[in-house]
């Protein structure tokens, strides 16, 4: 639809755009980024024509662009300005009447009456025909763009290009916006193509995006490919991560702010413990990987609270009982990861590790009493489940990856096995040796600070220490449980 | 069918309007003709102009001084008048339009003060130029307004090549001050000439004649016609510059048309007339407010306001302290000024309570 080769243009003296070239395909959604100063607004503006181009060329649809007329042009090409402004009482009608100009014919450039059916088509479309005769100044941001939009679409153009058509407009606007822009290029076979400030926008919407640097294209292509994090991070010169979206297949960039200098470690993690109650508190939000029946998955948190409950609790909603339970013990369940126990809390096992690269403090507690081998698990019958469970809580003092989280968990995992045939826990059902008990649960927190971790498997020093951190505690769990008992 | 009912009426509306504007203005003619220092009866009047224009036959007891001074004196006047008025209606509201701003007026751009320095040149120093005789002022006076506003444009682009309104209006500002100051130049150096300097310069539309009426009408329809045929394009450039651009509106051309259009109508004013105040600033706003922005209607319609306005403050200003004439361009602004302060407090009202 549109190719640029080797185009070069500029200000005064100043290079804007670099020997750019760059293709752009019928029907689909481009999006322009790039951080400021990059050249932008100036593509843009050479691309529909209101700004020289110092060499190169560019083809719409197959005919350069210097062999449009301005009125040829408009009909074939839309934009959407970021102001709608005017020193005048403009109504809505009349602004969008003025995207007919370039269909007027003659000397007195009179409107059909499809001229009109157009403009009534357009103002439909964007919504703006209850407030026609309204002043467009008297609009707010968000109807003047719709109105702007109504305009363009009046050009009954084959490409529209917006520039920062989402600026100065709320979430919902800016949605609302990008989705219609999705629908006309499907219903009305419209090309689009936007400058975008926003990358989540750019990568949730966009079918290709084109990143400008220095006046220069570094990088073109889908979004999954140009929404990463070394290449943004490099462009924009900021501390960037991606991530996934939790539910389409976008990726997502979240800037990463300088970290203040308050230090994070775990030493500064209190442990308060009752009867009913243990809880950790950190002075700062540890990130956490975690089963926990509050604040499950990853997360941010800085209480961590292992509770008692009778091993007759059931209560349908366990979850919201949880949260009011918190709320009403002042804890934020926001900030919280909540898990749950039969087990006696004063029975617990706590190992603090030292190393030279990271810290360590593992707690946990174990009710064994409902141990299950989880190879045999399936010849167990539904009613066979009983409460028992082993809680394990892991915190660490170092820089994990992702990748670390999750290897940290099956260490866990495999040590808490390793302790269970140890201390010679049997599966009641199958007789064989327990690797856990049925609804286990294990958080790992982190307190993102000092040594990058990449990986936390057993080879890793942090897995060793994992390992053999959660097998002591479980140990001391399980003996301190017997011991006990043996009183009894 | 609710938006067909709207569109009828904004139409009917239009009608109404044009209608009720030649209607004022007739009255204000007649008006005009008849009321003097020999006052003639609103009758006869119409029997003469019809008697003159139609050639229906001429009732007896109307003697011919009574024609002579309609014919000679009284009808040009007004028709000059009217002419004036209609040139700087539509010249202020092309500007205002071109500019986007709502500030601006005929004399913004410094055409007027290059046509009065012109004027106040041929006053000064006497000048009769061969073959054109009392033409020489007007003649001059236009040539001297043209010759500005080149050199207004020039300068513009010469500070920036794609013709931008704060370019244009700084370099308006920028000629005006400096043929301003000229003209006191020429002011504080002038001995007798002084009163005939300040008298024109205050503006008038006194004892010119038929052959001043003839010299502003083709100006005024060479600006009028090249102002309609850029209406549409003045709509899209007062909206947005640069999105006039985008919606194929050669904007450079269009620029150039609307200025020379305008100043053409400007400087063909001030120089049959001297420079009249306010009517170019203020019609198009009364005109905006009651019509709305579209050039293709406010153009024509504020031209007529605005000749229906100077036929009445040129009536004012012959009457009110007869024998003696004020100046009509310090009455417009006296006249006009309060008159609009009221219509611009009680619209700002409206908008606000709405």
């Amino acid at each position: 639809m549109i190719s640029a080769v080797k185009v070069n243009a500029g200000y005064e003296g100043k290079k804007v755009l670099n020997d750019i070239s760059l293709s752009i395909s019928k029907g689909k959604m481009t999006g322009i980024i790039g951080p400021n100063g990059s050249g932008k607004t100036t593509l843009m503006k050479v691309l529909n024509g209101t700004h020289p181009m110092n060499g190169g060329e560019v083809l719409i649809k197959g005919k350069r662009l210097q062999d449009y007329s301005a009125k040829e042009l408009a009909r074939v090409i839309a934009v959407l300005p970021q102001h709608a402004e005017s020193s005048f009482d403009f109504t809505v009608r009349e602004v969008v009447e003025l995207g007919r100009y370039p269909f007027y014919k003659g000397l007195l450039k009179a409107a059909s009456a499809y001229d009109e059916q157009v403009v009534n088509e357009a103002m439909e479309l964007t919504g703006v025909q209850g407030f026609a005769h309204k002043n467009i100044n008297q609009l707010s941001g968000g109807e003047q763009q719709r109105v702007m939009l109504a305009k363009a679409l009046a050009q009954e153009p084959e490409i529209l290009l917006l520039d920062e058509p989402t600026n100065h407009l709320d979430l919902s606007y800016q949605m609302k916006l990008m989705d219609l822009l999705k629908k006309w290029i499907f219903s009305k076979e419209l090309t689009v193509v936007a400058i975008l400030h926003d990358l989540n926008i750019a990568s949730l919407y966009c079918d290709e995006i084109i990143l400008l640097d220095e006046g220069s294209v570094k990088a073109d292509g889908q979004p999954r490919a140009i929404m990463n994090q070394d290449l943004l991070q490099d462009v924009y010169d900021t501390n960037l991560t991606r991530q996934e979206h939790p539910s389409t297949p976008s990726p997502l960039i979240a800037p990463v702010p300088e970290m203040d200098a308050q230090e994070k470690t775990i030493q500064s993690i209190e442990l308060t413990a009752s009867k009913e109650l243990m809880v950790f508190s950190s002075p700062f939000p540890l990130k956490t990987l975690s089963s926990a029946l509050i604040g499950g998955g990853f997360q941010w948190a800085s209480t961590f609270v292992n509770r008692h409950v009778d091993k007759n609790y059931y209560i349908d909603d366990a979850h919201n009982e949880y949260k009011d339970y918190l709320q009403q013990r002042q804890f934020d369940p926001h900030d919280t990861i909540g898990m749950m126990t039969a087990a006696r809390l004063e029975d617990a096992g706590v190992v603090s590790i030292q190393e030279k690269d990271f810290s360590l403090l593992i707690a946990a507690t174990a009710g064994t009493g409902n141990a299950v081998d989880a190879a045999q698990s399936w010849i167990r019958k539904e009613e066979d489940v009983t409460i028992g469970t082993i809680n394990i809580w892991i915190f660490i003092e170092s820089k994990l990856t992702d990748e670390a989280f999750v290897q940290a968990m099956m260490t866990a995992t495999e040590a808490k096995s390793s302790a269970l045939r140890e201390h010679e826990v049997l599966d009641p059902v199958t007789k064989t040796m327990a690797t856990g008990t049925s609804t286990d649960s294990l958080c790992i927190a982190s307190t993102q600070s000092g040594t990058h971790t990449m990986y936390a498997g057993t080879i890793t020093l942090l897995g060793k220490a994992i390992g053999k951190g959660v097998y002591e505690a479980i140990g001391q769990a399980i003996e301190n449980y017997r011991k006990r008992m043996a009183l009894c | 069918m609710h938006k067909l009912s709207i569109r009828k009426y904004s139409k009917s509306k239009l009608y109404f309007s044009y209608a009720a504007l030649f209607i004022l203005l007739a009255a204000a003619l007649v008006l005009g003709i008849s009321i003097g220092s020999v006052s003639i009866p609103l009758f006869h009047v119409v029997q003469i102009l019809g008697a003159e224009i139609f050639h229906y036959p001429l009732p007896k007891e109307i003697d011919s001084s009574t024609v002579s001074i309609i014919m000679q004196i009284r009808f040009p006047r007004v028709l000059l008048a009217m002419l004036v008025g209609f040139a700087l209606a539509l010249a202020g509201t092309a500007f205002q339009g071109l500019l986007k701003n709502p500030l601006a007026d005929p004399y913004t751009l410094g055409v007027s003060s290059g046509s009065s320095l012109g004027a106040v040149i041929v006053l000064f120093f006497g000048l009769q130029l061969p073959g054109i005789g009392n033409f020489t002022l007007p003649v001059v006076s236009i040539v001297a307004g043209f010759l500005t506003l080149v050199g207004v444009i020039s300068f513009a682009r010469l500070v920036q090549r794609n013709l931008s309104v704060e370019t244009i209006i700084l370099a308006g500002i920028l000629c005006s001050s400096f043929l301003g100051a000229l003209i006191s130049l020429l002011i504080a150096l002038s001995g007798e000439e002084l009163r005939q300097i300040i008298g024109w310069l205050l503006g008038s539309v006194s004892m010119r004649g038929w052959p001043y009426v003839s010299l502003i009408a083709p100006f005024l329809a060479a600006g009028l016609l090249m102002l309609l045929t850029s209406a549409r394009e003045l709509n899209a450039m007062s909206f947005s510059q640069s999105d006039a651009k985008s919606i194929g509106v050669d904007v450079k051309k269009h620029t150039t048309i609307v200025l020379l259009g305008a100043s053409l109508l400007t400087g063909s004013a001030v120089a049959v007339s001297g420079t009249v105040g306010f009517v170019g600033l203020v019609i198009p706003h009364i005109g905006r407010m009651i019509w709305g922005v579209d050039h293709r209607q406010l153009l024509p319609l504020s031209m007529l306001l605005g000749g229906v306005f100077l036929v009445l403050v040129d009536l004012l200003a012959r009457t009110i302290i007869a024998p003696t004439e004020l100046p009509i361009g310090v009455l417009t602004a006296i006249i006009g000024s309060p008159v609009f302060a009221i219509i611009f407090i009680q619209h700002r009202r409206k908008r606000v309570t709405t």
